[in-house]
């Protein structure tokens, strides 16, 4: 069994204007040591099924069924309290803007020391020596004095860093990373991700990488997972679905990518129509109103996740073979214009 | 920091000119009676009036009137002398002053007690039973004035006309170095009564800052790094949803000690502001100038210290 096994996950928010059906039968896992991408547009669910495994969508209105299982625990059947001891611990998480995700009124070295303190009973002294370790880990420049700034005070990157450095103190097993390089300068998103990779490589940490830029899953992931509608699409080692892509989503975020050599007369391929409203997605396969290859089948049916090669899962009802063969033709398109 | 400190005192010292100036020109143009008139008693002969009114200096062109005044006030400090009693303005103010920072302290303190846990409670609960009965609650209290809200409580608990004798009623006050207690007592009535709109008010306030505050991200952050929801809210909530209160309440306060008018008036309380309503009903021209420069140095110099304050309060803002 996996570190981090996500199974058959549920999570509907009730609101005024209906239900929210944000994550639909979601199930994932992820080992140490490994990367987990989940890919998707904005409201594909991804980050709901992130959140959900710390817990951090128990609201009022909220349905959570299925099971989140860590080290065979399942997190979802937690007390409160019992949860709490996870988050931060065993399970850490960074988000997309670090400057809105740290206290603004608060000194980097106090949060820090906080996020030690939640979980250790350490002194004041302990937990600030360890903080300036973990800020040194993560290559702040003169630490001992960033443990007085304010956030406001260090740039997107080293916010970032301090955000990850925050995570990580605690030398937690799953670390999630919620679009953890969108807000940031293109050349600071690499530092930020070759940092992610190091860290892990060095502590073993099983990471989850949320992002809806599928050039940072190829980078960094081994595993990637497609989401839409609250609905895994396309699930499989990153060789398969990159260089294999089966479900006409994929090859849709594809062909949306710039290549390095793109033009900037040369137009930009996005995929046609709107993300659906997850308040009533499309019956069927959810992708099919915006599908070029849609067959009769699409809107009455909900495709099954299945197995086309080992350990590569695609939901769509197209045939096999023609699926290979359209994802043959899209890589070779990407392959001649870059 | 220092050069904008006395940049703000420059330009406060320079409202307290032109607030004392309009002062005297409304009193001038629209006074509410005629001072000699009313000094001269009943079945005044002209001669005594204007006998009066050459006493007082009354009969000599405004802009003169004013510049004495202002001489009298930037050289030595002085006030002038009360038309009515021609008792030292300044020394009547200074004996009214510790009654209304009494008065302004007590209530504070009640109105922060209440204030900040209806709007925490509330917050963490929004729609909840307790938060609508709560908000519903401050709303009246908003709604209802002092003077209507300190008759009904007279009524009620004052020991002379009250339904229930239980405390001190109108006119009671004594300081505090006299009777601890007794001091104690006769302000608890019209603490309440005046710490009612501002305990709703900022309660509401509270409520509506905390609940957008754990909206933020940095509070996702929080309660991801494992901390309890309590301190989530207290420590990291609370902290920044209390900033724009603080503001608040040091403006509220320098209101405050330039006269609870109403609050004084209604109770019968010897502070600043009941000097104020006396004043102005007697036509007292140096103590109106006297009260109204009060109540705009006490906002003033808050509207000052509040700016300052906000700099310590949030580390972003610098001047």
């Amino acid at each position: 069994m996996a570190l981090l096994e996500i199974q058959d996950l549920h999570v509907r928010f009730a609101t005024r204007d209906g239900v929210v059906h944000a994550v639909d039968g979601v199930s994932l896992s992820v080992d140490r040591g490994r990367t987990l991408g989940i890919v998707g547009e904005s409201g594909s669910g991804k980050s709901v099924t992130a959140l959900t495994v710390m817990g951090l969508t128990r609201l009022p209105n909220a349905t959570i069924e299925g099971h989140v299982l860590l080290d065979g625990v399942d997190l979802l059947g937690l007390p409160d309290d019992e949860l709490q001891k996870v988050r931060g611990r065993r399970v850490a998480m960074i988000f997309q803007d670090p400057l809105s995700s740290l206290h603004p009124l608060y000194k980097i070295g106090w949060q820090l020391g906080e996020a030690i303190q939640a979980h250790e009973h350490v002194s004041d002294k302990a937990a600030r020596a360890r903080a300036l370790a973990a800020l040194t880990e993560v290559g702040i420049p003169s630490p001992a004095e960033r443990l007085s700034s304010y956030p406001h005070e260090l740039s997107g990157g080293m916010r970032q860093r301090v955000m990850i450095a925050m995570a990580l103190v605690l030398d937690p097993e799953i670390l999630i990373a919620d679009e953890p390089t969108t807000a940031l300068d293109v050349t600071v998103q690499a530092q930020i991700l070759d940092l992610v990779r190091a860290l892990q490589a060095d502590h073993g940490t099983a990471v989850v990488l949320i992002t809806h830029d599928l050039g940072v899953i190829a980078e960094t992931a081994d595993e990637v997972a497609v989401m839409y509608a609250g609905r895994i699409a396309e699930l499989g080692p990153l060789g398969a679905v990159i260089d294999r892509p089966e479900h006409p989503y994929t090859w849709g975020l594809l062909q949306s990518l710039p290549g390095a050599e793109t033009s900037r007369s040369e137009p930009l391929h996005p995929i046609d129509g709107a993300p659906p409203s997850l308040i009533s997605v499309p019956t069927g396969c959810a992708f099919h109103p915006r599908c070029p290859y849609v067959l009769p089948v699409c809107p009455a049916k909900q495709p099954a996740l299945l197995e086309t090669t080992a350990g590569h899962t695609v939901a769509c009802h197209l045939p096999t073979a023609l699926r290979r063969e359209i994802g043959a033709e899209v890589r070779a398109s990407l392959e001649t214009r870059t | 920091m220092l050069r904008y400190i006395v940049g703000r005192i420059l330009w406060g010292a320079f409202l307290l000119v032109v607030v004392s100036a309009l002062t005297f020109l409304i009193f001038t143009v629209f006074p509410s009676a005629d001072p000699a008139a009313l000094r001269a008693g009943r079945q005044a002969t002209p001669e005594l009036i204007a006998q009066i009114r050459h006493t007082l200096g009354l009969d000599r062109p405004v802009y003169v009137q004013y510049w004495i005044f202002l001489k009298g006030l930037v050289l030595h400090f002085d006030l002038g002398y009360s038309y009515q009693n021609s008792v030292s303005v300044k020394s009547q103010i200074f004996t009214r002053l510790p009654v209304t920072l009494s008065l302004t302290a007590g209530a504070f303190v009640i109105w922060m007690l209440a204030a900040i846990p209806i709007g925490v409670i509330s917050a963490i609960r929004p729609r909840s039973l307790l938060d609508r009965a709560t908000m519903g609650a401050a709303l009246v209290a908003i709604s209802a004035p002092v003077y209507f809200l300190g008759l009904i409580a007279l009524f009620l608990f004052s020991n002379d006309i009250g339904v229930v004798h239980l405390l001190p009623g109108a006119g009671t006050y004594a300081p505090i170095s006299v009777s601890p207690w007794h001091w104690f007592t006769s302000l608890l009535m019209p603490w309440c009564v005046l710490a009612a709109a501002f305990a709703a008010f900022y309660a509401r306030m509270v409520r509506g800052n905390l609940i957008d505050t754990l909206g933020e991200d940095y509070i996702r952050t929080a309660r991801a790094k494992g901390l309890s929801e309590r301190r989530v809210v207290m420590r990291h909530g609370l902290r920044a949803a209390l900033t724009p209160v603080v503001t608040m309440a040091g403006l509220d306060i320098g209101i405050l000690l330039g006269g609870a008018i109403l609050t004084e008036t209604v109770f019968n309380i010897p502070g600043i502001g009941r000097y104020a309503y006396d004043s102005i009903i007697n036509s007292d021209l140096p103590a109106i100038e006297g009260t109204v420069l009060f109540g705009a140095f006490f906002i003033i110099t808050a509207n000052i210290f509040v700016d300052i304050l906000y700099a310590f309060l949030d580390p972003r803002v610098r001047y």
